[in-house]
């Protein structure tokens, strides 16, 4: 049961073959083995959100899932979402609205912003507080980050008009 | 935003075209953190590097028998197991005391335990190995045998002498005690046409910083020389602590503090794990890493605010207030923390109390005893939350007593905003406040008068609302009054360097941090305006003690007050040598010219002269060309701190208003309003989101946050599942006012902001609480105000 599991996985779209031991978390995974230092651990035991990432397009905990969980399916971190543009807009937003201080909740806190986004096009307030309230900012006191997502929702809005 | 207090002609520095002062600018270099390339402590990885696990005591007091490593060593990727009584040799033992904290006492305190441990949690034994997972697997194939003691943990009764005396050497449980008394106390109560007392019980809480402690040291014994990456707020202090205990110069200790995942005067300490990761490196003369879980982050990280304190207060029918009488007791652990010490929180609570009000008559006893708990110490807004609870507590105890409207009552009481300068009955001496400006303010915002017609009519439709006020004031800018006079070598000055790179960009050197309260912005801001450069082409280095000057780093609310003004005075040397050269340059007279937008321009007309750019081209590449005798000096360095005032107090006021469910013991929080004046304010969004954090950590001790120990000395709700902090669907939206008083201690006018939102945000939900309940004649003056709390005292459970 501890001899190290052959897996295969797409992160951020590039093809990844590794060799894992069975009970290394996917964070674990992503953070010391693929350097992919953007998604964060702030608890290890699923309460925090720091470490949320997408995991076939839904959002989960890494640090409650396990690496070998993740054989054949597509992972995507903080770093693949920024490189592909896809959340400039809300990373705009965040930065305008100064909607983080130390940074360490705001990958995550990105992760299910954008996961609200897609579901909903234009949530109301208590929505995002809602959907956001699996994430712990211990800086902000929230309200900078709801005004950023709304803010974002409101402008693809705009740009879908 | 108004302002008490302009001073034109003091402001003109800050004052010059495109200037950033007083104006939202985003922060350079966030992008960095919201693309997940941020470099914290957690992520960084060095040649050679090794993880340490410490394996820590499941008992609060036991001696402890005997250790043994030796299978844990034959496991796989284990390096070494290292004991207290090995680690000893590497690194010596301190005692967090402070001599101007008369009396405090202390027992001698070890990286790691030696002989007997006394709190659950503390470290037994170091396991390093080239995984943390293979480390972690380690330890727990260390046996420890212990032999388990009584453990001292009802801070009421570790004074009587029945209970057992933790370090025998000091011969009791008490750690500090103060006495204050001022005016005619005695007097003041019998004349009174009311006296109200209460007992007021804080929940101990922490702060919970979303990236727990983490550090690399990495001893190198070819160049004798310790480098320290850490998450911390004072990076010098770390540097003097370390190469004192490990016996090295500084001059051999660098600290080096990139991002760090929160703080909130978590990290402002010294902590034994983190002193033994220093020596582990400097033992095994390679790098090695420790990382708190979170389990350990609960169970190490400082605890703060168990207070108990009783209070009284006098009044008068119309609404004087005669007189303030409190006596506070507090359990901080086994030991004073180091250096900063564990006394500090209580001294605060005697100084704060009844702060805002002109009352004269005052007397205070505080009481700071040991115990088998986790170490308590300061915690963002260190004193504030308690003396602002028990005063605005005892405060709205009074207008209850005497029929009095709560904001009635502070506007007969407050000190009025035209007798400054004066002195608290504690000897707080105040500059400037604006409490009667603010209280004006937040009663405009919060339309006070149909908020308390909506609270009425609902009343009849069985919904219970409340409204809470609570004034403050909150202690920023220290000087040395706070810790240099006591002995501790930590700075409360502050260095700024600033020089004109080759293509006329700024770079430029604080000793302040960043922890994500905007150090580097305001920075940028004040160099950029001071100079006239765009922020763009100012670079600001921090957090590094070989690249600093030397200062006492960001805690305190001191950043902005303190390593502001230095770079503003190292800017103002920088500019008047760059117009120096320029004059030489352009045969012109300094005053001829001025430096806007990144040019030397004529003063009167703003005729572009010569580009910076060009300027730092012909200084470094051509000096030749420049007219005899004349060395330009494109860099200056000037440091600050206050002399005046030994500490610069702001003020200000919360209100909160609440819905409570009777039936279930819920509080809603509906609404929260803040008015405080720092002075000056550089970036007007940075200092509403300072408070609105603030607030929001105000909020999780008045209703979630609580270690829960058991009499066995067992913290039963380290995690965060069991132990609650706020999450965005409880919190409310937070509306921020400001009135404007500058300090006149420097040119900058600026104090600080980070505390004042966590002073007052308990005490504003605790009076409103009280106020929705006030159909039922409960008054609770206990926090966290969970259900269990509100229906006990509803008389449901």
């Amino acid at each position: 049961m501890t001899a190290p599991v052959a897996i295969s996985l797409l992160v951020n779209g590039e093809r990844v073959e590794a060799q894992v031991p069975p009970r290394l978390n996917l964070a674990d995974f992503l953070r010391e083995h693929l350097k992919l230092t953007g998604t964060h651990l702030g608890c290890e035991h699923g309460v925090c959100g720091a470490c949320t990432v997408r995991v076939g397009g839904e959002i989960v905990r890494s640090c409650l899932m396990l690496a070998v969980q993740a054989n054949e399916t597509a992972v995507e971190t903080i770093e693949g979402l920024s490189d592909s543009g896809e959340i400039a807009d809300l990373q705009a937003a965040f930065r305008d609205r100064n909607a983080l201080q130390c940074g360490f909740c705001t990958p995550g806190m990105l992760m299910v912003a954008q996961d609200l986004l897609r579901e909903k096009r234009m949530p109301a307030r208590d929505e995002i507080r809602e959907h956001l309230s699996g994430n712990y900012c211990r800086c902000t006191g929230y309200q900078a980050i709801i005004d950023a997502v709304e803010t974002t929702a409101r402008m693809r809005m705009e740009l879908e008009v | 935003m108004s302002s008490i207090r302009t001073n034109p002609e003091r402001l003109s520095v800050l004052d010059r075209p495109n200037s950033y002062i007083g104006k939202t600018v985003p922060r350079p270099n966030l992008d960095r953190l919201l693309q997940g390339r941020g470099s914290y402590v957690s992520d960084l990885e060095l040649p050679r590097m090794a993880h340490v696990v410490f394996l820590r005591s499941p008992h609060a007091h036991a001696k402890i028998l005997s250790i043994d490593g030796a299978p844990a060593k034959q496991m796989s990727g284990v390096i070494t197991v290292v004991t207290g009584k090995e680690l000893a040799a590497v690194i010596t033992p301190w005692v967090g005391v402070l001599s101007h904290l008369k009396g405090l006492k202390s027992a001698p305190q070890s990286a790691i335990a030696v002989d007997r441990v006394c709190w659950q949690g503390e470290a037994v034994a170091a396991i390093v190995a080239t995984s943390r997972a293979a480390a972690e697997d380690a330890a727990e194939h260390v046996a420890v045998r212990y032999e388990e003691l009584v453990a001292v943990t009802d801070m009421r009764t570790a004074l009587e002498p029945a209970t057992p005396i933790i370090h025998a050497s000091l011969g009791e449980n008490l750690a500090f005690e103060r006495m204050h008394e001022a005016g005619a106390v005695d007097q003041a109560f019998a004349e009174s046409d009311a006296v109200v007392e209460a007992d007021f019980i804080f929940g101990r809480h922490t702060g919970v910083t979303l990236e727990p402690r983490s550090v690399v040291a990495d001893w190198n014994a070819a160049e004798a020389r310790l480098t320290i990456y850490q998450g911390t707020q004072a990076p010098h202090m770390v540097q003097n602590i370390a190469a004192l205990h490990l016996g090295l110069r500084e001059s051999q200790v660098r600290v080096v503090c990139k991002d760090v995942g929160g703080s909130f005067g978590i990290k402002v300490h010294i902590y034994a794990d983190e002193m033994a990761t220093y020596a582990l490196a400097k033992l095994l003369r390679r790098p090695i890493k420790f990382v708190a879980d979170r389990v350990e982050s609960f169970n190490t990280d400082i605890h703060a605010r168990d207070h108990r304190c009783k209070g009284k207060i006098g009044v008068k029918r119309d609404g004087t207030i005669t007189a303030f009488e409190i006596d506070d007791l507090t359990g901080i652990g086994p030991y004073s923390m180091y250096p900063r010490t564990s006394a500090i929180e209580a001294n605060q609570v005697v100084n704060l109390l009844g702060g805002p009000y002109t009352n004269k008559n005052y007397r205070a006893r505080a009481r700071v005893v040991f115990q088998n708990k986790n170490v308590m110490c300061q915690y963002r807004a260190v004193g504030h939350p308690i003396a602002c609870s028990v005063t605005e507590g005892l405060v709205d105890l009074a207008a209850l007593e005497i029929g009095m409207d709560p904001v009635e009552i502070r506007r007969c009481n407050l000190i009025a905003d035209d007798a400054y300068p004066c002195a608290s009955p504690s000897g707080l001496r105040f500059e400037q406040l604006s409490h009667h400006a603010s209280l004006s303010k937040i009663v405009e915002m919060m339309d006070y008068q149909a908020l308390r017609a909506e609270q009425a009519r609902l009343r009849k439709d069985g919904i219970f609302r409340g409204i809470g006020i609570a004034s403050f004031i909150e202690v920023t800018n220290p000087s040395a009054a706070f810790y240099g006079v006591g002995g501790a070598r930590i700075s409360s000055q502050d260095g700024v360097a600033v020089r004109l790179d080759a293509q006329g960009s700024v770079i430029c050197q604080t000793s302040i941090t960043e922890q994500g309260q905007g150090s580097e912005s305001l920075t940028a801001q004040i160099v950029g305006s001071v100079l006239g450069v765009s922020m763009d082409r100012v670079r600001v280095v921090l957090g590094d003690t070989d690249m600093t000057p030397y200062g006492g780093g960001t805690w305190a609310s001191r950043g902005a007050g303190i390593g502001g003004e230095a770079a503003l005075q190292a800017t103002k040397v920088l500019r008047q040598n760059i117009l120096d050269v320029a004059a030489a340059i352009l045969q012109a007279s300094p005053a001829e010219l001025d430096i806007v937008n990144n040019a030397v321009v004529g003063a009167t007309d703003g005729t572009p002269r010569i580009d910076l750019n060009e300027l730092a081209r012909i200084v470094y590449f051509r000096p030749d060309t420049l007219p005899p005798g004349i060395q330009p000096e494109l860099m200056a360095t000037r440091h600050f701190v206050p002399r005046e005032y030994p500490f610069a107090f702001t003020n200000g006021v919360q209100a909160a208003w609440v819905e409570v469910d009777t039936d279930t013991g819920f509080v809603k929080l509906l609404r929260h309003w803040v008015v405080e004046d720092c002075g000056t304010i550089i970036n007007p969004q940075l200092v509403d989101e300072q408070i609105r954090g603030g607030v929001v950590q105000g909020l999780g001790a008045a209703l979630f946050e609580k270690c829960i120990y058991d009499d066995r000395g067992q913290l039963t709700n380290a995690n965060m599942a069991d132990y609650l902090v706020p999450m965005s669907g409880e919190m409310p939206d937070i509306d921020v006012g400001h009135v404007v008083s500058p300090t006149r201690e420097s040119e900058l006018g600026a104090k600080g902001a980070g505390e004042a939102g966590t002073a007052g945000a308990a005490a504003a939900v605790s009076n409103a609480v009280n106020d929705a309940l006030a159909p039922f004649g409960t008054i609770i003056t206990e926090i966290p105000l969970t259900p269990q709390v509100i229906l006990t005292a509803l008389g449901k459970i």
